[in-house]
């Protein structure tokens, strides 16, 4: 296989992680986020809660998953855009951290301020990893500030605040309303009684507030700069950010839209989905297959709107990081993508069982019947 | 202190923190897997409340591992933005593959070992039970083989296009002999600290005349499957003892505070206090021949001492400095063969040139004094790896000795009635924990001044970033780590109080009772 095959594909495949990620572990996401307004009293929490309870460590996973891959096979990327997203990549870790905590601990003693306090640590977990990956995502359409030198030695200080502009908090705000959506979705499948039909009520609201700002964005990037490269690169060449010229002109994030129509049906599926799960939100299971498709979507729009960019530079757009000069090795590649060949068919295979097994509504009376549950 | 140190306070603050909670889980994983299977082979139901009970601690502990293992998965990129660069075209594809092929596993069966019991069979859930211990062992596999490349960085060369170290031979970067060993040494230590865990824990409830049956039983498995880790991990120790004498020669001479070559067979320092300045051990103790045994499976062979190693450093740093020139050639002049062939006779000593790095950014114009700065620099910390090795070897024969007492006991049916024992077996609790953290003392301080084992110094590595955002993690870390490791244990302690009636929810069945009779 080429090497400019194995990057295309490798392309694809961070985006089927991110996709896997903001499926499997949004709706822990979108739960956690939603506990405070679906549930009100203990009982109710308990519910939302053991609807994710046995499923959100597994879910995890793809987020530790996506950052190993991006190791092996992005390591420039994994190395510019961590280390530059500094503190928003420790308000991530912290919250995670605590959310880890808070499901295995929160039920472990009889005490409300204890459960409580857990609660929003939860809660916590839900909301800010959602608003930075959005606001993260928002960040690559405005490029970041690093640069090289060169031994290929990273210049990059991005303090926390410069990463919040208007743009960047709308696509946060995207990535929040697309997350609770898929929360609510997943909470009017899987709980009962009031919880499931606040969160039904939710998702309306969700859903507009997803379709409005998504729309927003997109018109936002009709004059907002856009990267392309004017140099000749090798797709197959070595993989050196330096070795290319880059030119920087408004409203170039369309254009392989404008070139490729057919990609526009990315975006208007993402619509298009949003609105089919509002609509088919009395077929639980069909909705939560909707916002799956409404993320899948979204993230896919970015992908190909950024596209053959990674991670652009502000500092000095030439530095960007592309699709043809920030990958591993060919080597490496081609073992990992044995690897993934291999075993993320498995990896599905178990998941959709475990899917299956820890299936139905959860009810207080199933929780209270079932000893082996969070408490 | 500066950028580097802190970055290397937050590294070694996280993973030491990290490692409290892997071995339990490694260890425990396994002892339930053990317990579950005598509860489905002779249908005794005590053995399922036993593998429930210590289930809810292995819980308790299971987040915590997972969660702070989130930081260390994303802590080379943030923190060490430079070694990712340089190294994850070798390094990411161990710990990706960890995540692909063991992880997932791991966190998706713990899933059905906790919520699962009565959604399974009962040979069913004995499944799930023994995919999360098989997947915890194959995680530590990926994750030691990763780091034994960090130790021992072989099927992997130098790429002047792309300025970084690529992958040239994978079967060789998972042969590793250093990585065979460390994973069963590790492993081992880890079912150690499971079985000093259960047995400690039980030993408790026996001194108090509490839940003698399932303390009693607790304690023959903790017994027999101790000893037979506790063992492994001694000899396996030793066996990296050997592959760290014929790759590390730097560790293994200032472990033993060898400052300058003996005559072969090297003898072993039992006790001594090496002095930095002086570059003697004092009021050496020495055992004849040890040393030149466990280093070198010889009697002939020499044990490199400290000095003579420093002098090789240096002659490494000219090689490497030639290297690092050439690859500046290059660089304007990237279709010259005769630069690039230079350039591969002196790349495998680039890493030497760039511990200047640390005392001047313009390394091709170093003196002879800074060379001999730089090798001077690749001496560890001696006094500390000679004391935390010599402990936690200390640690380990004792705890030979201690299952070694408890399975005879345990084997003449008197282990809950030998009050000394049980005590002995109780205050050993902190011991496997103090052990494991001392070996990732002497195996990762005893590293430096190396990320990469003469590839790439640490103090290159790092994410050049300004330092007051690590002063922030670093404090951030703290207060959250501190405040999770209270809950932690005294969710433990609560529960180890509570016993396993109260945990349960129900009294644990009769040693007698067969699973027919047992509640759900």
């Amino acid at each position: 296989m080429s090497y400019e095959t194995l990057r295309l594909i490798w392309w694809a495949l961070l985006g089927v992680l991110l996709v896997g990620f903001a499926i499997t572990d949004g709706y822990d996401l979108g739960t956690a986020a939603l506990l405070p307004f679906v549930a009100r009293n203990n009982d109710e929490r308990r519910v939302a809660i053991n609807t994710v309870g046995p499923l959100w460590e597994g879910n995890q996973v793809w987020f530790v998953l996506g950052g190993g891959a991006t190791l092996a096979a992005w390591p420039p990327l994994y190395a510019a855009s961590f280390s530059g997203f500094y503190l928003a990549m420790l308000m991530v870790l912290l919250t995670l951290i605590l959310r880890a905590a808070a499901f295995k601990f929160r039920g472990k003693v009889e005490n409300a301020h204890w459960r409580n306090l857990w609660d929003w640590c939860l809660f916590a977990g839900g909301v800010v990893p959602a608003l930075v990956f959005g606001v993260a995502f928002g960040n690559l359409f405005t490029g970041v500030p690093f640069s090289f030198d060169p031994d290929l030695h990273f210049v990059s200080a991005i303090p926390l605040l410069s990463l919040f502009t208007p743009f960047t908090i709308l696509a946060g705000a995207v990535s929040v309303a697309m997350i609770v959506l898929h929360g609510a979705a997943w909470l009017n499948l899987r709980a009962s009684g009031a919880v499931a039909e606040r969160a039904a009520k939710i998702m309306p609201y969700a859903a507009a507030v997803f379709a409005v700002l998504f729309a927003a964005g997109g018109f936002l990037l009709i004059h907002m700069n856009g990267l392309r490269i004017t140099s000749l690169i090798d797709p197959a060449g070595a993989s050196n950010p330096l070795l290319k010229a880059v030119a920087v002109v408004p409203g170039l994030w369309l254009s392989n839209f404008t070139r490729h129509g057919w990609f526009w049906i990315l975006p208007v599926a993402a619509f298009v989905f949003a609105w089919a799960a509002v609509a088919l939100r009395r077929r639980p299971l069909l909705a939560v297959m909707a916002t799956s498709l409404v993320e899948a979507c979204t993230i896919a729009t970015a992908g190909v709107a950024l596209f053959p960019f990674l991670l652009p530079s502000s500092t000095n757009p030439d530095m960007s990081l592309t699709v043809w000069d920030a990958s591993s090795s060919r080597l490496t590649l081609e073992i990992m993508l044995g690897s993934v060949a291999l075993f993320l068919p498995i990896v599905l295979g178990y998941t959709i069982w475990a899917h299956r097994v820890f299936s139905g509504r959860m009810t207080a009376e199933r929780i209270a019947s079932d000893s082996h549950g969070y408490d | 202190m500066d950028l580097v140190e802190l970055s290397r306070l937050q590294f070694g603050m996280t993973a030491l923190y990290h490692f409290l909670f892997v071995p339990l889980t490694i260890g425990l994983s396994v002892l339930l897997g053990i317990m579950e299977t005598v509860y489905v082979m002779t249908g005794r139901a005590i053995w399922r409340d036993m593998t429930q009970f210590w289930g809810v601690l292995f819980g308790i502990n299971f987040a915590m591992g997972v969660a702070t293992g989130l930081t260390l998965e994303f802590q080379f990129g943030t923190n060490w933005a430079y070694y990712s660069q340089y190294v994850g075209d070798v390094f990411g594809a161990p710990l990706a593959i960890e995540g692909l092929m063991a992880f997932f596993l791991e966190a998706t069966f713990i899933g059905f070992f906790f919520f699962g019991w009565d959604k399974l069979s009962r040979v069913g859930h004995l499944i799930a039970t023994w995919l999360v211990a098989l997947a915890t062992n194959f995680s530590a596999l990926w994750i030691l083989i990763a780091n034994a490349w960090m130790q021992f960085p072989v099927g992997a060369r130098f790429n002047a296009d792309t300025m970084r170290m690529e992958l040239a031979d994978f079967p060789a970067v998972l042969l590793n002999p250093v990585a065979q060993a460390k994973f069963v040494h590790t492993v081992s230590a880890g079912y150690v600290t499971g079985a000093v865990f259960v047995l400690a824990i039980s030993a408790w409830y026996a001194l108090r005349g509490r839940h003698i049956a399932l303390a009693r039983r607790s304690m023959a498995v903790a017994a027999s499957f101790g000893l037979a880790s506790a063992l492994s991990v001694v000899v396996l120790g030793d066996e990296s003892g050997y592959t760290a004498g014929q790759n590390q020669q730097m560790k293994i001479a200032a472990i033993e505070a060898m400052w300058h070559t003996e005559p072969a067979p090297a003898s072993f320092t039992v006790f001594g206090l090496p002095n930095l300045k002086t570059h003697k051990t004092e009021f050496a103790v020495e055992v004849p021949w040890i040393l030149g045994l466990i280093a070198t499976r010889s009697i002939d062979r020499k044990v490199a001492g400290i000095d003579e190693l420093v002098e090789a450093a240096k002659t490494r740093i000219k090689s490497g400095l030639i290297a690092y020139e050439t690859l500046d050639n290059i660089r304007h002049d990237r279709e010259n063969s005769a630069l690039r062939a230079a350039l591969d006779s002196h790349a495998m000593d680039l890493g030497y040139a760039l511990l200047l790095k640390r005392l001047r950014p313009d390394i091709e114009h170093a003196t002879q004094a800074d060379i001999d700065r730089a090798a001077q620099s690749t001496i560890p910390n001696v006094p500390v790896l000679f004391w935390s090795f010599r402990l936690m070897v200390a640690v380990g024969f004792w705890l030979i000795a201690l299952f070694a007492i408890a399975f005879w006991l345990s084997a003449q049916q008197r282990i809950e009635r030998s009050r000394l024992f049980l005590w002995a077996a109780l205050l050993s609790l902190p011991l496997p924990w103090l052990a494991a953290e001392l070996g990732w003392i002497v195996a990762e301080y005893g590293r430096q001044p190396w990320a990469i084992y003469g590839v790439l110094p640490t103090s290159l590595a790092v994410s050049q970033i300004a330092p007051s955002n690590v002063v922030a993690s670093l404090v951030a870390f703290g207060i959250f780590y501190s405040a999770l490791l209270v809950a932690d244990l005294y969710l433990l302690i609560k529960y180890i109080r509570l016993g396993p009636d109260s945990t349960l929810g129900r009294p644990v069945a009769a040693p007698s009772t067969r699973r027919q009779e047992s509640s759900p």
